[in-house]
């Protein structure tokens, strides 16, 4: 594994520890408790430390999209892997965009920016891990190793 | 109260009515696009609160009226209460505790704080009604990781409570800690109730449903010391800026937490204030309170710019591999 390969990788796994952090459940599940982890039930650190991370995936994500579209052929586990990449980066910069003061979005889409962003999440999650089981390749990298 | 005060609430509460009515008689009577723009920016009118805390008497007119008109909100939790893991995961039980009036609870989403002590030499006694004081940039909202807390566009922050897990972050993120939890009750417990989620938060949300009908909120209606003043955020900050500097008083809530939609007014500053009330949980402060976002309003923009910057570089390194190599072709 290159070392841009790595760097997309760690980048990937923090935001999704991040992401989970958002949520009241390191403190509920001890994970907060063990010494050293207290900063896993601190929201607004976890909020920021997502911010940064998303900084660098989207860089990375902006870098590899002109490869991607040259890409000649398309499978079905590509276009949903593509378009579970497109939600998520998009849900999470009108999140972005929401919480900057004196911006409005309505509760609802509020709402479903919510769930769309988690959503997505979990089905980039299954659709990796069911595209490694079938061809043995992964959905971050398309069996190549380069980010 | 002053002539000048009483002025300024009749004025607003004329303006707020009329702004109301005029906005909706234009949609009723001229459905053109016109009447309907007009009324969409009259309802984007974020609206603000001042109170002078000089004039409240602790008559709990406005607790009352709070209770009354919000009571069908309360929550009606099923019990017993599903037990929860871990162990530690404790139930906020209120239900049997509906009469408690002395701290923010879910059956209580307002309440007055007394302050007594002695400012240059004069001792003083001023009442605060306390609650949520709607901040422009919420962090109960902007945390919240299941979109059931929100900012609406006449400044509301309200939380859902068809879909309010209870996780209680949005209370732990508010710098006064109001939201406040009731167990047995909401989505959680159609969901895995042992193990996510532990009820619905809840507390003020300025009466949204009237307000929506064009009336103003229960607590500033039944106050018969008009204590509470309510209009569009900008003419509210000015009329609280103005009624400190002609009585020389304090203003809080104006840049508190990034800026919020309630502004008190006090004769005596707010750190003193702030030592004299009683605080705790359902009671919070009047400490000085800083911007929580000021880091993600500046890393925003890089948010933004990152992927263009990563595409362009993307393009380059394309286009420089291509040329690359055409050379050594």
């Amino acid at each position: 594994m290159n070392k841009p390969t790595l760097v997309f990788r760690l980048t990937v796994a923090a935001l999704l520890f991040t992401g989970f952090a958002q949520m009241p459940i390191f403190a509920r599940y001890y994970l907060a408790d063990v010494p050293g982890f207290g900063w896993t039930a601190d929201y607004y650190f976890n909020h920021v430390a997502h911010y940064i991370l998303a900084i660098v995936l989207l860089a990375i994500l902006g870098w590899r999209l002109p490869r991607v579209l040259r890409r000649p052929a398309w499978t079905a586990m590509d276009v949903i892997v593509g378009l579970c990449w497109a939600g998520i980066v998009l849900t999470g910069i009108v999140r972005v965009m929401k919480n900057q003061p004196d911006s409005y979005f309505s509760p609802t889409l509020v709402m479903w920016v919510d769930w769309l962003h988690l959503g997505f999440v979990m089905l980039l999650g299954t659709a990796s891990l069911a595209r490694f089981m079938t061809t043995g390749t992964k959905a971050s990298g398309r069996g190549s190793n380069r980010p | 109260m002053t002539d000048t005060s009483e002025t300024f609430m009749k004025i607003n509460r004329r303006h707020f009515l009329a702004t109301g009515l005029a906005a909706a008689t234009a949609a009723v009577a001229r459905p053109t696009a016109a009447s309907a723009k007009g009324a969409a920016s009259a309802e984007r009118v974020v609206l603000a609160t001042l109170l002078d805390i000089s004039k409240c008497i602790a008559c709990g007119a406005c607790v009352e009226a709070c209770r009354e008109t919000n009571g069908h909100k309360f929550p009606q939790p099923q019990k017993p209460f599903p037990k929860m893991y871990p162990s530690k995961v404790k139930a906020a039980d209120w239900s049997d505790k509906q009469d408690v009036d002395d701290r923010l609870t879910p059956y209580n989403w307002l309440y007055i704080q007394t302050a007594t002590g002695e400012y240059k030499g004069k001792p003083f006694e001023l009442n605060i009604p306390r609650r949520c004081l709607h901040c422009q940039n919420p962090p109960c909202a902007n945390l919240c990781p299941w979109g059931a807390a929100s900012k609406d566009a006449k400044g509301i922050v309200s939380i859902n409570d068809e879909i309010c897990l209870g996780g209680s972050k949005c209370k732990d993120v508010c710098p006064w800690h109001i939201p406040e939890r009731q167990t047995g009750v909401g989505l959680y417990l159609k969901l895995a109730p042992s193990f996510a989620g532990n009820g619905v938060m809840y507390k003020c949300d300025r009466c949204r449903d009237r307000v929506a009908l064009g009336e103003i909120p229960a607590c500033i209606e039944a106050c018969p010391e008009g204590v509470q003043t309510i209009g569009p955020r900008d003419e509210i900050l000015a009329q609280a800026r103005e009624l400190a500097e002609r009585t020389g008083g304090f203003i809080y809530g104006d840049t508190e937490n990034g800026g919020t939609n309630t502004f008190y007014v006090s004769p005596v500053p707010f750190d003193v204030l702030d030592a004299a009330i009683e605080k705790g949980p359902g009671k919070p402060h009047l400490a000085a309170v800083g911007n929580p976002f000021s880091k993600e309003e500046v890393l925003a923009r890089a948010v933004y710019a990152a992927p263009l910057a990563g595409a362009m570089a993307g393009v380059l390194h394309l286009v420089r591999g291509a040329t690359s190599e055409d050379d050594h072709e």
